[in-house]
């Protein structure tokens, strides 16, 4: 187990190395002038403009820029916004906030997922089976920025039962609204896995063997169908959170929630390297340990497999 | 004004955004007296600032309208543009070369730091100076010594043209003549500093010390989030606030914001997005306006393009003028928020003429489109195998829509190839212009600094200027420019810079188009907004209720 964990560990390094170099890549070669940008059109002295280059090394070949990234990488050094801030600053503000916004999105997900996949699985065919399976479709046929901007208008200004955006902060309270939206189409994939592996363990002889034994239908339903039908749920999960807190761009975008989604846009329009690489980086950490959380979790889940 | 918050909606695009506008200023606090609770703050909408609250290094509006209230100049602008004397007691000069500027006594900054003559020259050396790499240094270059201070690597920190005469009094020399000096002083670049402004700049951007109707609140600047902004009990200017305090709320887009408005969760708005123009009247029942502000929109035709050189290239850029028919567009694509340009400045600026000989060239008409581009057709033939084309910057809303309606009315009138020419984002754009590589024409525009007719044609047009585009050059035009900025009164000036628009009504260095105008909308929680010269809401005079 312990092997196993650290193996992981160290395979981070070589990821993370790969992926800042892909991102501070693919930044360098996006068109266009960052710094041209930012003096918006109007004229610039030219010795601010050279003073600037310099002061983000945009004035030196690809390879030098990035190898001054990672000298500074390794002092903990993530470098500056185009505005003067330090990119870990940012960082530190907008995680917490995306990170809140997509733990209450996958708790949302997950809760209402299992609950409604099991009994729609225990009861295949049957009108909550079908009407849980077209809803779910029509919430995945649906875009995202289409189901945010209609809660929002009618719940946020029309009812008046939440604020349309998130406010100073970001309180729990208000991140409900913008988590239902960002977790609405991964629910509908989790209850559609729950209930399609349901189905296909409800008949397995292990829980006939349970049922045979005068097990209640409730202990079955939860020991022994759920917990092993819940694999390839928990495996979506984990790979879930990644893409709910990098992929929250356009829910944060309608509700105004200052998190990474806003950050990464904004910077990758300004071609801030330093920021896009940062957020980018973190991101791709978090994959890689939700990855390892998950793997984990099939061992408890299911008893047969086994890290050395 | 500058562009990434880029853009009063389809008004501004990107790149006005990104440009500042000199801001604020006040009509003496309208406001003040007209009721409601002056101890309950007002929540308005804004950007991230782009840069620390440094007045030499604000050069957008998310910073330029925050500085504009925590921070005050020798004059500020009223509703009119008219400049009102803020810490001006006088600005005086015999020959608009030499400037003696009197400030009043007994003022201070929030840190408790009295306001002097040398607060000023201070702020000014340190905004030029070139290693502060400031981006507006290029305000400060009509002072003698900027060329100095600005060159690279320059160890000289001071102009020579300022001097400090006593705590009340400094004066200013100017490289040359220039008449309309004294308007610029209300824009963000002229603000005074304190001393610790310079001790630290960077941590004094991010908690600034200023002498305006406002100051920051405790930690009233929580990045991406809001600043809060409380009046200053030491301000005793003429833009008295109104209120208990400004709200400011940053939004990553206005579509969010709307959507606050309407449901009260916002007070001020100052941009309509775009998919509400058509609508936004109606939906806010009376709580909104619609005005012309400083910008206009205009496109931009290359003179390194062989096609048009000379004297074919002045006919064919007339003949494209001609063949736009700016009205169906402002209808179709913008509902009629904004008015069809005619000339190369704005209508709410002093000195404005609707009725400047040659200004016909940019009414639609067909026929003489047709007639005067086979008249250059007659001098160089046309090649239609390479299309003309109209580059754009797709993240700035409405481009793309205006691009391809005018695009098509040009092949349509002209009869020749055409086609519009999209670059993902402004940046991209501006690097593609910088380096020469435009086919055709490119849509550029301009949101004044600040009040003031040459502002909209000296930095454009003039020989060499910083953000002359299409690098045009005439004699004649500079020549005027020069004489304009050399009369002695305002209105003289304003006169012979009317007539140099004569010149470029004949040559077009850039094709106007139309004037920009401000959407506003406010909650039913405040009163009596106004929106100022150019298009910012005068925040002070607002009233909540």
């Amino acid at each position: 187990m312990f092997m196993f964990i650290s193996k992981r560990f160290l395979q981070l390094i070589p990821v993370f190395l790969g992926a800042t170099l892909l991102v501070y890549f693919l930044v360098f070669a996006t068109p266009g002038d960052p710094i041209a940008a930012l003096s918006g059109g109007k004229p610039m002295a030219p010795a601010v403009e050279e003073a600037l280059r310099a002061q983000y090394n945009l004035d030196q070949p690809f390879w030098i820029q990035y190898g001054l990234y990672l000298k500074s990488l390794v002092t903990f050094d993530l470098g500056q916004t185009f505005s003067g801030q330090e990119v870990s600053d940012v960082l530190g503000r907008a995680f917490p906030v995306t990170a809140r916004l997509a733990i209450m999105a996958l708790a949302f997900e997950a809760v209402f997922g299992v609950i409604f996949g099991v009994i729609a699985g225990m009861r295949k065919g049957k009108l909550f089976d079908s009407t849980v399976l077209v809803a779910s479709l029509i919430v995945i046929a649906v875009p995202t920025f289409v189901l945010g901007f209609v809660l929002q208008f009618f719940v946020g200004v029309k009812l008046d039962w939440a604020k349309p955006t998130v406010g100073v902060g970001a309180p729990w309270g208000d991140l409900i609204l913008p988590a239902a939206v960002l977790g609405l189409v991964s629910l509908a994939y989790v209850i559609r896995l729950t209930r399609t592996s349901i189905i296909e363990n409800k008949n397995a002889d292990y829980v006939r063997t349970a049922t045979a034994k005068g097990l209640s239908r409730r202990r079955v339903v939860s020991v022994h169908i759920l917990r092993n039908s819940l694999i390839p749920v928990v495996t979506f999960l984990g790979a879930d959170l990644g893409s709910l807190m990098g992929g929250a761009i356009v829910t944060e975008g309608i509700f105004n929630v200052p998190g990474v989604g806003n950050l990464l846009f904004k910077a990758i329009k300004a071609g801030e390297t330093p920021t896009v690489v940062a957020v980018v980086g973190v991101l791709v950490l978090i994959f890689v340990l939700a990855n390892l959380v998950v793997d984990l979790l099939y061992a408890w889940l299911d008893p047969r497999i086994r890290y050395v | 004004m500058r562009f990434n918050r880029a853009s009063k909606a389809l008004v501004l695009s990107a790149a006005l955004a990104l440009t500042l506008s000199a801001c604020g200023g006040g009509d003496g606090g309208a406001g003040a007296s007209s009721g409601g609770d002056a101890t309950k703050a007002i929540s308005a909408n804004t950007t991230e600032p782009e840069s620390g609250l440094l007045p030499a290094d604000t050069n957008e509006v998310g910073g330029g309208r925050i500085m504009d209230l925590i921070f005050t100049g020798l004059v500020s602008y009223g509703a009119d543009g008219k400049p009102v004397n803020e810490l001006a007691e006088s600005i005086e000069t015999k020959d608009a070369q030499n400037y003696t500027i009197k400030i009043k006594a007994g003022q201070k900054f929030s840190n408790g730091d009295p306001v002097t003559a040398k607060s000023f020259v201070d702020a000014w050396n340190f905004g030029a100076a070139a290693k502060n790499a400031q981006k507006n240094s290029y305000f400060f270059e009509s002072i003698k010594g900027y060329d100095k201070v600005s060159a690279k690597g320059a160890t000289v920190e001071t102009m020579e043209g300022l001097k400090v005469v006593d705590d009340t009094t400094f004066t200013v020399e100017l490289s040359r003549k220039e008449s309309d000096f004294p308007l610029r002083l209300g824009y963000t670049a002229f603000f005074p500093l304190p001393a610790a402004a310079f001790a630290d700049p960077k941590a004094f951007g991010q908690n600034p010390a200023g002498n305006g109707p406002y100051k920051l609140a405790e930690n009233g600047w929580q990045h991406n989030v809001q600043i809060q902004l409380v009046p200053n009990p030491d301000y005793s200017g003429p833009r008295k606030p109104a209120n208990g305090g400004v709200d400011f709320k940053i939004y990553a887009n206005t579509e969010a914001a709307y959507q606050d408005l309407l449901g009260n969760n916002l007070d001020v708005l100052d941009q309509i997005p775009p998919s509400s123009l058509k609508n936004f009247a109606d939906e806010l029942k009376g709580r909104s306006l619609n005005q012309p502000y400083a910008g206009n929109a205009t496109l931009t035709i290359s003179d390194y393009l062989p096609q048009f050189a000379g004297e074919a290239g002045k006919l064919r850029r007339q003949a494209i003028s001609m063949s736009i028919d700016r009205q169906q567009i402002i209808d179709k694509i913008f509902f009629g928020n904004k008015k069809i340009a005619t000339d190369f400045t704005s209508p709410v600026i002093d000195g404005f003429s609707d009725a400047i000989p040659g200004h016909e060239v940019l009414t639609f008409d067909a026929e003489k489109a047709k007639e005067l581009w086979k008249q250059a057709d007659a001098l160089q033939a046309w090649d239609n195998s390479k299309p003309f084309t109209i580059a754009y910057n797709v993240d700035g809303a409405g481009n793309k829509e205006y691009v391809d309606a005018a695009v098509n009315q040009i092949k349509n009138t002209l009869g020749i190839a055409a086609e519009p020419k999209a670059y993902a984002t402004f940046k991209e754009l501006r690097a593609a212009v910088n380096n020469k590589e435009m086919t055709g024409a490119h849509r550029t525009g301009w949101q004044a600094d600040y009040p003031s007719l040459y502002n909209f044609l000296g930095p454009l047009y003039g020989t060499g200027a910083g953000s002359n585009d299409g690098n045009y050059s005439s004699k004649e035009f500079d020549a005027k420019l020069a004489e304009g900025l050399s009369a002695t009164s305002v209105e003289e000036g304003n006169k012979i810079f009317n007539a140099s628009q004569e010149i470029l009504f004949k040559d077009l260095p850039v094709i106007p188009l139309w004037y920009q105008a401000a959407q506003g909308g406010w909650s039913e929680n405040v009163d009596n907004v106004k929106f100022a010269w150019n298009g910012v809401p005068m925040y002070y005079s607002i009233t909540a209720k």
